[in-house]
Order: C-alpha cells, then structure tokens, then sequence
C-alpha cells in the first residue's frame, strides 16, 4: 500500500495543507511535533488497521515555508485545522498527537468536542509546571537535539529524524527544514509552551490515553498525570526504553497500544 | 565625517575563570554570584563620565545602546543614560545618539517614540534616534517575544514611531501587533520632520533592504573589524544603488574597537588583556541563541546555509596580537590608529557616520580616559574632513550640528 499524498487550500488560500494519507479502516488524524513530519514505522503499523491522515503543520510543506505568516496565534491554527477536517470529510476522526502535536490536537478536541472519537496523547507538550520545567529544544545545536528525544541517541529513530544526508544539498535543505520546522511551530509554544489550554482542556468530551516515554528529558512523564488529571478517566501507558518520541522508538509496542485503545 | 564614542556598559571585572565556570554572559549569568550593585552604581558613573568626557575632547556624538540580563553590556534603558548626557552637555555641538531603543522589546512601542522626543526637547534637537531591531538574546530569550514575530512587530513599530512623530492629527493605530486608539505624542520631537533615523544591525540582508528603502543610516555594529565586513557593506552599497539612491557615505555606519597609546607596543602592554577579556568573556554566549529557529526567514536561512558568512575563527582561540593584526581591534600608536581606520574602516567600507568603542571589556576608567583624550587629540582631526571636501551632506545628523566644526581644546573647559 502507498502513501498518498494531497495538498488542501484553507484559510481563504493563504495556507495549503499538505496531507499523507495511507490505509483502510477507521479515520485517524496524526498530528506530528515540531521537527516535522516523516512518515514512519509507527504509522505503517496504525496504516493496518486504520485510515490515517498527516497533515503537516502550516509553514513546514516543502516549497509553503511563509503560510505560517498567516496564522497568529492557536486559535487561528485551531480553526485551520477545523477547515483541513471539513475539506477532508472527516466530521468525527480519532486523534493522535505527539508532542506539539499533542497540544494542537488537545486544542481542537477541546474547540470541537464532537469531532473527536477518540484521543491519544504521546509525550504532549501544552501543560506547564514551574517544578518540571520544560527545556527549551529550541535553543539547542542541531547535535544535541538526536540526546534530547531519544532515550538511545545513536539508534536508528534517532538517526532517522535527526541525522544530515551526505549528498550536500540534501543536507543544506535538511538543515534549514528542521530549523524552519521548529520555528513554525514554536511561534505556537515560545516562550514557555503553555498558551492556555489548561483553560480549554476541560470540553474535551473522548475517551483519552496518555503514552509517555519514561525517560523522556523534554517532557518528564510527570505531564502525563497533569495531563490525566485535567481530563478525567484518561489512561496512561509508560512506554519504557524510549525518550520523548516513544512511538519511534518503540513502534510496535506503541501501535499495539494504540491501536487496543482505538477499537476498545 | 561624523565620529561618535560608543559605550556598552560593560562588567568590567569578571573572575578569570568565568568563561569556563558560566554557560553564558547573557541570559543566565548570576547576578548574586557576580556582581554588586554599588560597584555597579560605580560603572555607570564612570560611563557617564567617560562619554562626557569625550563630548568634552571633541568626539561629535555619545552612543549608548539597550540590552538585557548579562554582564557584555547593561544599560536596559540607554534613554536614562542619554537622558543624563543630554543634560550634561547642554549647549555644546554633541549629538546624542540612541542605538538605542529596541522596538519590538517596548510595549506599546510609543514608548520610544515618547521618550526620544523627549531627549530631543532635552538636548536642544540634537538626537539621533537608532531604531534597532534588537538581539535575539535580549527580544526572544530575555523579553520573551516569539522570534518569528520579531521582525514584523519592528517593522509595524517603526512605522507607527515614524508616523507619531510626524502626524498633525490625534490617530488611531489598528495593527496585529498594537492596537491604539488615540495615538498623540507629547511631547514631540523638535527636529522636522523627525530626528535622524539610525538602524543598526549585523549584517542581516533583510536589515540592508529595509534601511534603504525607508532612506535612513545603516550602522554595522561589527566586533570583528572591517575586513569581514567588507563583504557585507560591498552588498549594502549593491542594494544602494539599485534601489536608486545615492552613494552617500553618510548612509553608512559602522562600530570599530579602537585602543591607542603612545607607541603601538605600549597600547600593547596597556589594552591586551582588556581587549582579551572582551573577546573572551564578554562574548561568550552559546552559537544557537544568535539565531532561535524563526528569527531568520526562510530565504535568509537558505542563503546563509548556502553561503555560510564563513565564520573566520573562534575569537576564543585568539590573543591580543591576532585581535590587533585582524582589525577585531585597531590599536597601537595614532599614527597606526588613523592610517588603519582610514584605510580599513572609512574608505574601506565607505562610512560616514563611525563609531568608535572606547572603553573595552575590563578597560578601567583612567586608561579610557586616555584612550579617549588621545583618539580625540591625536586621531579624530586627521579623519574629519574625509568625504566632507566632496562635498557629501549628512542628512542622517543633527541639522543643527550638520556644519559645526570640531573645537575640542574649546570644549575642554566647558562647564
């Protein structure tokens, strides 16, 4: 089966969404974190069972690096996001969301409660402890980044999000991507990742599961009960041996979790 | 030519250790740990003075600039001190130049358009007001502001300064950044139609674009001396003229180190370690702060993953001599000192507006004074009259003080 790939204009045109879809089965929105989309081994596996759908976040789809310039702020992107459904046909999906893409999809369950079936949080960033502070990956070189999400840095999720391609212009677009990716979606976290949805969270109405990796430096799984308590009755999984993207580094084990809660 | 004294405020006595033992000078350098705030009160006394004793030499400007949590230069508000300057030098032909306010840091940004018409009304319309857009350190890291909306915010700031100083009707500002209902400056600046604009920057192509077509002075704060710069004010000089304008070299600044002594091996013994400290401590700040994703746009980011400004050197792994041989710092003797900034800086770069750094890193007070008696005496006359024999007008400088010529042993006793 292929991915397959559609680019949707929303916002009056302004922004043009770029989405990979691949599978058969129930809808599944994914939404990615700030260093951009890649499909991966983990949405090969939901892809079995589900339909799912990547968008990727406005600003980063190749040769769209300005649409970010139209979106002000997390309400703009909220309803940016509610268009992208709209177009899609897809008036109730389930959600899954890692890292900023856990706090945009939160965000959206919380304006829309009704569109959502289920929710899957993985290592979520939107909540904010003044005893857990959250690292600034922003702030980072390039090379640091690889010890800061993986639990193994030097295995081959790490290496597949993180490390440069030798051809040199591949590894200039690389660079500047990943720079870019971040930058589109810090201006919805700078500079502290906190932009009121502990305000929101509570109108969102799905059955909600938390995965968090245990050793995740950037989000302490300590968020994933402050994420559990503000949505009542949510689940948490500890996904061990993983850092801040347990779902590639422990692809299997993830999609099995996710895919139990999805169908439960 | 116009040349100003520029004064960052520095820490000037850091432990030896401190680049090793902290992760940065800006940002997160612990105050308790590094500072007091008497002697700190001492600093800025011994600035003050220190620029108006340049005022008092000869120098024709006083620069002071804002910036945020760390010990490389520490004025938050630079309008406090040109407050002062503006003051203490009532009645002589000394601009007071802002470099100054930073726009996208002040909340509403009117506030800068108020208190540098203020500082006009103060020093008799001798302002020149610098617009910069502000380091990331200071506007995304100190104050918070998201980097990807740094430069629109400057941009719709400078625009609402320009217009609140000139409109003669109370208006109404709806921007996406500020919204005003009833903008209606008092005071307003004496010059007409505004103050001398100034917009400083560190070699941004986007920052070239933007002062050139807003016709104002582009200043190149560089700490690694002309040689690399070249490169950079050759490309300015490019977008000059093909915007259509003129080649008028007081459409360029650019900030120089400068030490001189009697002989160059005596600036030697006297400035090496201070220049080394600079160098060191004051610039130790870890490489991504510069640039916090969003910052740069995306075409800028390209260009420079394409064309690196190739980095030269690790300033770190350099001494004194190397400093002094690769123009970071032109130092020596003033013949040394004005044949260089001739040759390097002023024709080199075609600049009008030059400032010098006269007090550098741990440089105490007594040396700058010197420093600064010397450069005024033995320097600045030699560098004046450069561009004005062809006849260039600096439209970017006080009209009032467009034509006043240098009288520094006059000045000297002044009140």
């Amino acid at each position: 089966m292929t991915t397959e790939t559609r680019t949707i204009p929303v916002w009056q045109g302004q922004v043009h969404m770029r989405v990979l879809s691949k599978g058969r089965g129930p809808a599944i929105v994914f939404f990615h974190g700030p260093w951009g989309l890649a499909w991966d081994p983990f949405l090969d596996e939901l892809a079995r069972s589900f339909t799912v759908y990547a968008p990727e976040h406005p600003g980063t789809s190749s040769g769209r690096p300005d649409d970010i310039y139209s979106l002000d702020g997390v309400w703009d992107l909220v309803l940016c996001y509610d268009e992208l459904l709209e177009r899609l046909g897809l008036s109730r999906a389930s959600f899954v969301g890692h890292s900023f893409g856990g706090m945009v999809a939160c965000e959206v369950a919380a304006a829309s409660p009704g569109r959502v079936t289920r929710l899957v949080l993985i290592d979520a960033l939107g909540l904010w402890r003044d005893d857990a502070r959250i690292p600034n990956w922003m702030l980072l070189h390039q090379g640091e980044l690889a010890g800061y999400v993986f639990h193994d840095a030097d295995g081959e999720a790490g290496r597949r999000m993180f490390e440069p391609p030798d051809d040199p212009e591949a590894r200039i677009m690389a660079r500047v991507g990943l720079q870019w990716a971040m930058g589109a979606t810090g201006k919805f976290l700078w500079p502290i990742p906190d932009k009121g949805l502990k305000r929101r969270i509570h109108r969102v109405r799905a059955p909600t599961l938390l995965v968090w990796g245990k050793e995740d430096r950037i989000v302490p799984p300590l968020y994933a009960e402050e994420f559990a308590r503000r949505l009542g009755g949510a689940r948490i999984e500890i996904v061990s041996q993983a850092g801040h993207a347990p779902h590639l580094e422990q692809p299997e084990a993830v999609a099995r979790l996710v895919g139990d809660f999805l169908t439960e | 030519m116009k040349i100003s004294a520029f004064h960052l405020m520095p820490h000037r006595e850091l432990p030896a250790d401190f680049e090793q033992r902290y992760e940065s000078v800006w940002v997160t350098p612990p105050w308790w740990e590094l500072a007091d705030a008497r002697r700190v009160g001492q600093y800025y006394n011994w600035t003050l003075d220190e620029l108006l004793h340049a005022a008092r030499s000869g120098f024709d400007g006083l620069c002071t600039n804002e910036h945020h949590q760390n010990a490389y230069g520490f004025m938050p508000s630079p309008n406090l001190m040109g407050s002062a300057l503006a003051k203490l030098t009532q009645g002589m032909p000394v601009a007071i130049v802002q470099m100054g306010s930073t726009l996208p840091t002040s909340n509403p940004p009117i506030r800068v358009a108020e208190e540098y018409a203020m500082l006009d009304c103060i020093s008799g319309g001798r302002l020149v007001a610098g617009l910069p857009l502000g380091s990331p350190m200071d506007v995304n890291l100190c104050y918070g502001i998201t980097p990807m909306e740094q430069r629109e915010r400057y941009r719709e700031a400078f625009a609402l300064t320009l217009r609140a100083w000139q409109a003669r009707e109370v208006f109404p500002w709806n921007g996406r950044y500020y919204q005003l209902a009833n903008v209606n400056l008092w005071p307003r600046p004496i010059q007409e139609p505004h103050p001398p604009v100034w917009v400083p920057g560190s070699g941004s192509v986007s920052t070239f674009d933007f002062a050139v077509a807003q016709d104002v002075c582009y200043c190149f704060l560089s700490y690694s001396g002309a040689r690399p710069a070249k490169t950079l004010m050759d490309g300015y000089w490019e977008v000059v003229s093909s915007q259509g304008r003129d080649l008028n070299p007081y459409r360029a600044g650019f900030l120089q180190l400068v030490a001189v002594s009697e002989t160059d091996a005596r600036a030697e013994e006297e400035y090496a370690r201070h220049v080394e400290y600079f160098y060191h401590k004051c610039l130790h700040v870890p490489g991504p702060w510069f640039s916090p994703p969003g910052n740069q746009d995306y075409r800028s980011l390209l260009a420079m993953a394409r064309n690196p400004v190739r980095r030269l050197e690790n300033p770190k792994d350099l001494r004194y001599r190397d400093f002094a041989e690769r123009g970071y710092v032109i130092a020596g003797s003033p013949a040394t000192v004005r044949q260089r900034l001739e040759e390097e800086v002023v024709k080199g770069l075609r600049v009008g507006n030059l400032m010098l750094l006269v007090q550098i890193g741990s440089m105490p007070h007594e040396l700058t004074l010197k420093n600064i008696t010397l450069l005024a005496r033995e320097v600045l006359p030699h560098l004046r009259g450069i561009w004005d024999d062809v006849g260039w007008v600096n439209h970017w400088w006080p009209r009032g003080l467009r034509g006043v010529a240098s009288a520094p042993m006059a000045r000297a006793t002044a009140p």
